[in-house]
């Protein structure tokens, strides 16, 4: 068999992602195109996505990412094998895009479409970069939208279970709503972990959620520590105290980083994986790859990181788990396909 | 000319495919029409595949596409609006958009000044009015029923159609026309003069008349600055 062209579409939030991925007949992946247009900007002022601003967004980008990425790879439409498209979860409007407009490349030019999930997308991102999976790895999914620990079993296209969430904030809403608590711009990763890189991330002894001996093993809860650090600024600021920015934003990072890799790792033990992906925006977060990496190798557990541009949201996971899928032999979904906001993870595909 | 026309502004999930000549009106070969407010992402491309097919026609005969570009609640335009826009660049065809309530008006071709005024919901409408001849002379806007009423003298308008104009008719008190939803036919007539002089498109911009929902945080928390 040839290679095969495969076509990812991303919609589910503030990023509009047209990805070409090539699959080879021996199912290796080679990146070709990888285009995202972004309304972050947008949502700056408003400390967060608003689903309207974003819906827009990904209408006006749409056509113009598929051109992009069409020019970038120098691949035509006609030459697609397959669509795959985020069909959830996400946004309701934001999806409905991507997801309209997938149906549309697919039915103009009769090839076959997958709605597929986002969070398998994000674990697939890996695959484009460090090559195929072992039959069983974890992957730790944070970001903005999602905190989640998964057991890949298989492949990407046979058996993902969420073994642990957050139970109130995703890990990147922490930070964004730290990061506005510090007077720091949105999206409020980047300039936290700039800033924790001259301060002391154990000045401030900041709870670690869900560590109790009692709690869910691999369940997080970042909404107390948000409160933690709220209550700390405003103690130490009716002290009359001079707020010490970058210790805050470096313990605030601690904790963070502190819990997240400390759960993967307990859970890779507890499973007997031998293998953790980091994938997701928070991913390029240097003391959370940096954490992770000390106590991967102290626990001998192989630690996978995409490069930042494929942690983020983007066409490209998307059409490589595409990609999983043609490979696998999957039936593609039929063309009165629904987006679904709240996908479980354990749904890759919707037929 | 074969044409087709797809609209998602209003409850209706409309596809279908117009055979398009000079000098007479749009001729509908097939189409298929949903109504449910809550299916056009699932049923728009299905309904655009099943006209094809009932015409004897596929994706490479079309040689324009149509699309009404509201004004409608935005969830439900976007998917007419990303789906002709990605047809028209898979199959490199023109994609010609048109106001929504324009093509209820061709609909109604009443003869008479017309308004037409769609469910914007959130008690309010989505207007446009009309002279005798079909021409546009105001809107559209989004306005409530009310104050709408106001200017209907103003207006010089005597009959009324439309979703929002059958809600509000004791509101509005103008003569009802059966015409509720854009036909295929319609929406082709609204962009004959174009789609025959294979003139070049207007950009595919919604008619979303108001702004997306969204409040800045206030009360923001500051910190100074070590
Ligand atoms: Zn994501």
């Amino acid at each position: 068999m040839s290679d095969r062209l495969i076509l990812g579409i991303e919609s589910s939030c503030d990023e509009t992602g047209v990805g070409i991925v090539r699959l080879g007949p021996d199912g290796s992946l080679e990146l070709l195109a990888d285009e995202v247009a972004s309304s972050v900007e947008e949502h700056a002022r408003f400390g967060g996505v608003v689903p309207e601003v974003a819906s827009r967004a990904h209408l006006e980008a749409m056509v113009p990412t598929m051109r992009r990425a069409l020019d970038a790879s120098g691949v035509e439409l006609s030459q697609i094998h397959s669509i795959a498209v985020t069909a959830g979860p996400g946004l309701a409007g934001a999806l409905l895009v991507g997801v309209a407009a997938a149906k549309a490349y697919a039915a103009a030019l009769n090839k076959p479409l997958y709605g597929v999930n986002h969070l398998a997308g994000h674990v697939a991102a890996d695959t484009l970069q460090h090559g195929p999976l072992p039959q069983r790895c974890l992957a730790l999914l944070v970001s903005g939208g999602h905190s989640q620990l998964l057991l890949v079993e298989g492949g990407l296209a046979n058996s993902i279970t969420e073994i642990g969430s957050t139970v109130d904030d995703a890990a990147g809403e922490a930070y964004d709503k730290v990061a506005r608590l510090l007077d720091l711009p949105y999206p409020g990763g980047p300039p936290i972990d700039k800033l924790a890189k001259q301060g002391n991330g154990c000045a401030i002894a900041f709870p670690r959620g869900l560590t109790g001996p009692r709690d869910a093993k691999y369940d997080f809860s970042f909404s107390g520590l948000k409160t933690s650090v709220a209550r700390w600024v405003e103690r130490a600021e009716r002290a009359g105290e001079e707020i010490p920015l970058a210790d805050v934003a470096a313990s605030f990072q601690e904790a963070v980083a502190d819990v997240l890799t400390a759960k993967a790792i307990r859970a890779a033990k507890d499973l007997n994986v031998d293998t953790l992906v980091i994938s997701g925006g928070v991913a390029a977060n240097s003391r959370l790859s940096g954490l992770a990496a000390e106590r991967c190798a102290e626990a001998g557990i192989e630690l996978r990181v995409p490069r930042p541009r494929l942690c983020t949201d983007n066409g490209a996971m998307i059409a490589a788990l595409g990609a999983h899928l043609v490979a696998a032999g999957a039936k593609p979904s039929p063309m009165d396909l629904s987006t679904t906001p709240g996908l479980p993870v354990n749904t890759v595909q919707i037929l | 000319m074969l044409v087709l026309a797809v609209d998602t502004a209003t409850p209706a999930v409309t596809a279908g495919v117009v055979e398009l000549a000079p000098d007479s009106p749009p001729r509908l070969l097939a189409k298929r029409v949903t109504l449910n407010a809550k299916a056009h992402g699932e049923l728009l491309t299905p309904h655009i595949s099943d006209s094809l097919e009932e015409a004897g026609k596929t994706f490479a005969d079309l040689d324009a596409i149509v699309v009404g570009a509201g004004p409608g609640p935005f969830t439900g335009l976007r998917v007419g609006l990303a789906t002709a826009a990605a047809l028209g660049q898979a199959l490199n065809r023109p994609v010609y958009p048109v106001a929504t309530t324009d093509a209820i008006a061709k609909d109604a071709a009443s003869g008479h000044p017309l308004l037409v005024a769609t469910d914007a919901r959130r008690k309010e409408v989505y207007w446009a009015a009309y002279d005798a001849a079909g021409r546009r002379t105001d809107g559209p806007h989004v306005e409530r029923p009310q104050d709408l009423a106001e200017k209907l003298p103003a207006l010089g308008v005597q009959q009324a159609t439309g979703e929002g104009a059958e809600i509000y008719q004791d509101v509005l008190g103008l003569e009802l026309l059966q015409s509720k939803h854009p036909s295929p036919e319609g929406l082709v007539a609204a962009a004959a003069a174009e789609v025959l002089a294979k003139a070049r498109p207007a950009a595919l911009t919604p008619l979303y008349l108001r702004r997306p929902d969204a409040v800045e945080p206030t009360g923001r928390k500051r910190v100074t600055r070590a």
